[in-house]
């Protein structure tokens, strides 16, 4: 599935708006981001796996904060940052 | 070179050889908050930062050519996964280097109030189980209440040159704090320490210090810029003696930096600020001044030759240093976007660099 990476995370992926990844839920989702851009979940996630408080995560329109949300059938998902976060 | 962290980035400022022109470059990291920029003495190749942004985690950036570029940690600091507490980093507020026989060893103080240590020059950082998890880290660090606007902070780790076990730290929310097993058990040290703003007399911790510096050539000896007061501590003694009731009535002897001469145990440097009424934090009475003390804390003496007559200045915790020329260089960056500087010890001060922003730390890289 397609992910959509906000600005502050680019450096990452390279500059990519874009990445493909794979997962069935959202935290899977974002582990399979982090072994193809090591470091990238940790600042989005912390060491609790508690999504981050200015982060957000949209599935199908929604923000969700549960990470064990599933995404299966999706075509893709947003991680975005917040208003609140600058 | 001065290695300055801003709330938006990280600049730093080279002297001529003569130290008196400065060229500014930056910034790197445009955006990012630099809580802490910091040289490795054992090696000047060297430069950590504590960075997070408004939205991401906190990590480390480590640089081994001297700024020009830098990556992030692999594995930064963090509490650990499934802690019983339930606390997650975040921001890295303070880097301390550790000990010469250690090489690549660092502290990182965290807020929430943990420890942390690296083994390989801030790549790859662990918890210091000893001091996150002592028994007693709820009740000093007054868990979970948060007792300072950005959050409680762990900092002023400082390790003995003579005993790589042997560390002190400073809680923002909590006071200070020693080992001598390495970090295994800690216990507190603020005897002597005022506390106005709790309930209890004599506390023996929950104070408030803003910094805490041990002398490199006298490790016995400790200086402490606390909320409540400027002290002195010479070990083996364990009681604070408040040498800022020697400071000027009129202008007290509350801020958050305090600086030592790195070859005169009785020198130190200090920024008061108005820590009356509601705690503004600026420049008494609206006239900026470094105090210095030559007599380890007994005697005071004003130096405000060259900065504004006129001016509400702040300057944070780590946004003060010294170089280690001679005569010495003294430095701070403000809350304003200011570097200042002095090529001799504070008699007279020119502005280095305008229009920064918010300044969080200045740091000197030796060469």
């Amino acid at each position: 599935m397609r992910v959509r990476i906000p600005t502050p995370l680019r450096s990452y992926t390279g500059g990519d708006k874009v990445v493909d990844a794979a997962g069935g839920t959202v935290d899977e989702v974002l582990l399979d981001l982090d072994r193809q851009f090591p470091g990238l979940r940790f600042r989005v996630v912390d060491e609790q796996g508690r999504l981050r408080t200015h982060m957000k995560v949209f599935v199908a329109q929604e923000s969700v904060r549960d990470l064990s949300t599933p995404v299966n059938g999706l075509e893709e998902i947003t991680l975005m940052q917040a208003l609140s976060g600058g | 070179m001065l290695l300055v962290g801003t709330r938006k980035g990280l600049w730093t400022l080279t002297p001529d050889a003569a130290r008196h022109a400065w060229h500014v470059e930056g910034p790197q990291f445009l955006g990012h908050i630099v809580s802490h920029a910091v040289a490795d003495p054992r090696d000047p190749d060297v430069i950590l930062l504590g960075v997070s942004t408004g939205h991401l985690g906190p990590t480390v950036m480590r640089s081994t050519d001297r700024a020009r570029t830098f990556v992030e940690a692999s594995k930064p600091p963090a509490f650990t996964a499934g802690d019983p507490l339930e606390r997650s980093l975040r921001t890295v507020f303070w880097l301390t280097p550790g000990h010469p026989d250690e090489p690549g060893c660092w502290y990182a103080g965290g807020s929430p109030q943990g420890l942390f240590r690296t083994e390989d020059a801030g790549d790859t950082w662990s918890p210091v189980n000893g001091w996150n998890d002592h028994e007693n880290w709820a009740l000093w660090a007054e868990w979970p209440a948060e007792n300072t606007p950005d959050g409680s902070m762990l900092h002023s780790v400082i390790v003995d040159p003579r005993d790589a076990n042997h560390l002190y730290l400073g809680l923002s929310g909590g006071g200070v704090f020693e080992s001598t097993d390495g970090g295994n058990d800690w216990h507190p040290l603020n005897d002597g320490c005022e506390a106005e703003f709790l309930p209890t007399d004599d506390p023996s911790f929950g104070h408030d210090p803003h910094t805490v510096r041990m002398h490199p050539a006298m490790p016995d000896r400790l200086y402490q810029q606390n909320h409540c007061g400027i002290y002195r501590l010479d070990r083996p003694s364990t009681k604070w003696q408040r040498i800022g009731d020697n400071m000027p009535r009129d202008v007290g002897d509350i801020g958050f930096p305090i600086e030592l001469h790195p070859r005169d145990p009785d020198t130190a440097w200090v920024f008061p600020m108005d820590g009356t009424d509601v705690w503004p934090r600026t420049s008494p009475d609206g006239r900026p001044a470094v105090y210095v003390t030559r007599d380890a804390g007994s005697t005071w003496a004003r130096l405000d030759e060259g900065l504004p007559g006129r001016g509400w200045l702040t300057v944070k915790r780590q946004a003060m240093t010294v170089d280690d020329a001679d005569p010495l260089g003294v430095f701070f960056g403000t809350t304003g976007g200011e570097v200042w500087g002095s090529p001799d010890e504070g008699a007279s001060w020119t502005n280095l660099a305008a229009h920064l922003p918010e300044i969080y730390s200045v740091e000197w890289a030796p060469a």
